[in-house]
């Protein structure tokens, strides 16, 4: 059995207008704790804002809670987000999002992109448990 | 509250711009357009985080600026806010000035 404790960090929190700040403070200081650099962990933070605010925007969950995860693998910080919903469909989203910009309803949408574009490792899953979002930050 | 420097305005934006401060922005910057005052810098110099609702607000201000003939700027803004910045296409609309001083040289 490892002697070294396990570094995980969990946190629940309520999907209520700037939650996503205890999410991103959380993240601020694991980040911190691991020596990832100072930009990274601003990209995280800012990737981590928009899988919140899009979990909140989304989720059906009836508990009205997100999960937020952080752990440290082989290669960098692991974020993952559980919306406790009924899950995703990526393909439909895009199209919803390409659809609302054909009609000028323009400038949403843009989250997913800020998140692929911001973070190495991305993947959006639907589980029993509702939407997981994982979010690899290379070191 | 906005600074105005001959033409130029300069407004502060506070920690996190999300959509409710954009909305504040987005007031303050329209009411400074219909006065008269279209050339505008959104000073980031506070702000540590922004999400993609709030930029859309100021997308649109960026464009009422625009179609005013003005102009639209941000200074002092962090390496990720401007890479944020980039990849929603806002620095194909808007300039971006490392601090106020420069924004106003160019700006005259």
């Amino acid at each position: 059995m490892s002697d070294q404790p396990d570094q995980d960090v969990d946190l629940s929190i309520p999907m209520v207008p700037d939650m996503e700040l205890a999410a991103t403070a959380v993240a601020d200081s694991f980040g911190t704790f691991m020596g990832l650099d100072s930009d990274k962990v601003e990209e995280v933070k800012i990737a981590l804002v928009e899988a919140c605010i899009n979990s909140f925007e989304h989720s059906e969950s009836k508990e009205r809670r997100i999960d937020v995860n952080f752990s440290i693998d082989d290669v960098g910080l692991v974020v993952s987000i559980n919306d406790g919903g009924s899950g995703f469909d990526l393909e439909e989203a895009k199209t919803k999002v390409a659809e609302k910009r054909n009609e000028g309803i323009g400038d949403r949408g843009w989250g997913l992109t800020l998140i692929h574009e911001l973070m190495d490792e991305v993947k959006i899953v639907t589980t029993s448990k509702g939407t997981l979002v994982r979010m690899v930050k290379y070191r | 509250m906005a600074e105005v420097n001959g033409d130029v305005a300069f407004i502060d934006a506070p920690n996190y711009v999300n959509n409710q401060a954009a909305e504040i922005i987005a007031v303050e910057c329209s009411e400074l357009i219909d006065a008269g005052t279209v050339k505008l810098v959104l000073n980031l110099s506070e702000a540590k985080l922004v999400n993609s609702v709030g930029i859309a607000i100021i997308i649109e201000i960026i464009e009422k600026a625009i179609e005013k003939s003005g102009s639209f700027g941000f200074c002092n803004v962090s390496p990720t806010i401007e890479k944020t910045f980039k990849i929603m296409g806002l620095t194909q609309l808007a300039q971006i000035y490392p601090d106020q001083d420069t924004a106003l040289d160019q700006l005259k």
